[in-house]
């Protein structure tokens, strides 16, 4: 297996005062070329503040990211973040969002109207060229998250970082998205991270899922290979017996053996 | 050899076109105009008459009051019979500072005007610092906390003493005064950008400048605006107590110089601007921050 980003032994210990929290303790992985894996785990086990020092906005304790045999330890378009909140900026139109990351990455390598094209073309993957004048105010949070995703995309990231990206939408929106990221997948090639805590999303998007344990001191306690034909569909999956058993597989992980304990 | 013929024809025959245009296009519309602006009518009604009621309440009582021999205020129809020729004419100038009040009121508006730009300009760039850099604002803030409850006219003497004029040390009350406010907003302004943002800057690698541009500025222009409104508000009230111990030419001196000569109604006349300019100037800085916060007030 070709490695190209590699997490290699990564601790990251918060310190508050006296006090410090080991948050991630170990964590090792390697990601191919154009594979999709899923972090899942229950929330405060520390998937985001992973993704975070694989996007260079945190950085680990110890250990540390390679992407490309060279290591990465401050943010970069190289690893462009799909942020659960959309983070659009709201003064912003639709396109200018789009184009702050595009004038910056391609400001020597494109002209004017060669950006101007490139953005639209992002947009129009994530068929939202239509409000490209419209502020985030003015259109919906799935639509929001589309833009987002688009200002990822055209960044053309070697990795990208999916941050729960659908988690602040509804069911119905959630659904359609994922098929649109899948489609950009399967189209673009992209090597995708994703952050999620949805059993039925990790399986149907990912390649690889990646069970994380239960906080302080996660670790990752198993991967799962999903060896689903692509393109997927999800009405054919829903009766499909290798989703069912990898479902079963990451409910079984979360539910039984790293049951989220409150904290008393 | 035809192009230039049709080439005048066309330019000729614009004009008349787009004269046409509107008329034709506007006499359908007509009928829903009319109701619109009846409604208009009704909205602007409900927000005005209230006020014009209690003004003129308060007008009546104030007459009433004033009216008895050996009152010490003039009531309201003396004011006016007093100050018909200031109010009639505001432009005249007989030399000196014999001036109509449009010339008082706009010397101290460009006094205002001078003083208030340059504390925007320091107080915006002052609290981009302290509102970004923990060490400036450990050093500096204490510093703005105490500064900014000396009262405007203690400044004056201090400012006299460096300057040496009336008229720098007019502008240097006003920017002492009004710069507080703007620096405070502007630093909290600067520390409330959402950690989002910083991130989506860092992610596409802006530079400072960039940052401080395309993130910072339109990031915090809600509290930037709110700390420029306080600002001429303070700016206004200062420099009419700050003119009377200049004097000069201004809307606080005249105020002075009407007390020394006991014209009580043109002290009171010129109240009354000095609340309207206030207002206006109020009203200008607010609708500027709607104009630019435009996008940025609600996410």
């Amino acid at each position: 297996m070709t490695a190209y980003l590699k997490l290699d032994h990564i601790d990251k210990i918060f310190t508050r005062g006296a006090a410090t929290t080991e948050v991630l303790k170990d964590i090792n992985l390697t990601i191919e070329k154009g594979e999709y894996v899923s972090i899942i785990g229950h929330s405060g086990c520390g998937k985001s503040t992973l993704l975070n020092i694989i996007a260079g906005l945190t950085n680990a304790t110890t250990g540390g990211v390679l992407l490309e045999n060279r290591e990465v330890n401050s943010p970069g378009p190289d690893r462009a973040v799909v942020f659960q909140n959309h983070s659009l900026l709201p003064w912003l139109t639709v396109y200018e969002n789009v184009k702050l990351g595009v004038d910056k990455v391609f400001a020597k390598t494109k002209t004017k109207a060669e950006r101007d094209a490139w953005v639209m073309h992002n947009l129009n993957l994530v068929q939202m060229a239509h409000a490209r004048d419209k502020r985030p105010s003015e259109i919906s949070g799935g639509m929001k998250q589309r833009v987002g995703i688009a200002r990822a995309l055209a960044m053309e990231p070697k990795v990208l970082l999916l941050d729960e990206p659908f988690g602040a939408l509804d069911a119905l929106t959630r659904a359609h998205l994922q098929d649109s990221v899948m489609a950009l997948h399967q189209k673009l090639g992209n090597t995708i991270l994703m952050i999620t805590h949805d059993v039925d999303e990790a399986v149907l998007l990912s390649d690889r899922i990646v069970m994380m344990t239960n906080g302080p001191s996660a670790r990752i306690g198993e991967v799962l290979e999903v060896p689903l034909a692509r393109p997927r569909k999800r009405l054919e999956l829903a009766t499909n017996t290798t989703y069912l058993k990898c479902r079963q597989r990451v409910l079984e992980f979360l539910y039984e053996r790293h049951r989220f304990v409150e904290a008393a | 050899m035809n192009m230039p013929a049709t080439k005048i024809e066309v330019e000729t025959a614009a004009p008349a076109a787009t004269v046409a245009a509107p008329v034709v296009a506007m006499t359908p519309k007509r009928p829903p105009r009319s109701e619109a602006y009846a409604r208009m009518a009704r909205e602007t009604a409900v927000r005005v008459i209230p006020p014009l009621v209690v003004i003129a309440l308060l007008t009546l009582v104030w007459e009433l009051v004033c009216r008895r021999a050996g009152s010490a205020l003039p009531p309201p129809s003396k004011v006016f019979k007093d100050t018909k020729e200031l109010i009639l004419d505001p432009f005249f100038d007989h030399g000196g500072i014999d001036k109509g009040l449009f010339w008082h009121l706009s010397a101290s508006l460009q006094r205002v005007a001078f003083g208030y730009s340059l504390s925007a300009i320091a107080g915006i760039g002052l609290g981009v610092l302290v509102g970004q850099s923990v060490w400036a604002m450990r050093g500096l803030d204490p510093l703005f906390q105490v500064l900014r409850t000396i009262p405007p006219l203690a400044w004056l003497p201090l400012s006299l003493a460096a300057f040496r004029d009336g008229q720098p040390s007019a502008i240097f009350v006003i920017f002492i005064t009004s710069i507080w406010p703007i620096i405070i907003n502007t630093a909290v302004g600067i520390r409330n950008i959402p950690q989002d943002y910083r991130n989506v800057a860092a992610v596409v690698q802006l530079n400072p400048l960039e940052f401080f541009t395309k993130i910072m500025i339109p990031a915090a222009a809600p509290y930037i605006f709110t700390g420029l409104r306080i600002g001429i508000g303070l700016s206004w009230l200062a420099i009419v107590a700050a003119e009377m111990l200049i004097g000069g030419v201004g809307i606080g001196f005249f105020i002075w110089d009407a007390w020394n000569s006991s014209h009580i109604s043109e002290i009171i006349l010129a109240l009354f601007y000095v609340g309207i300019v206030g207002f206006v100037l109020d009203r200008l800085i607010a609708g500027l921050g709607k104009v630019v916060t435009r996008g940025t007030a609600q996410n």
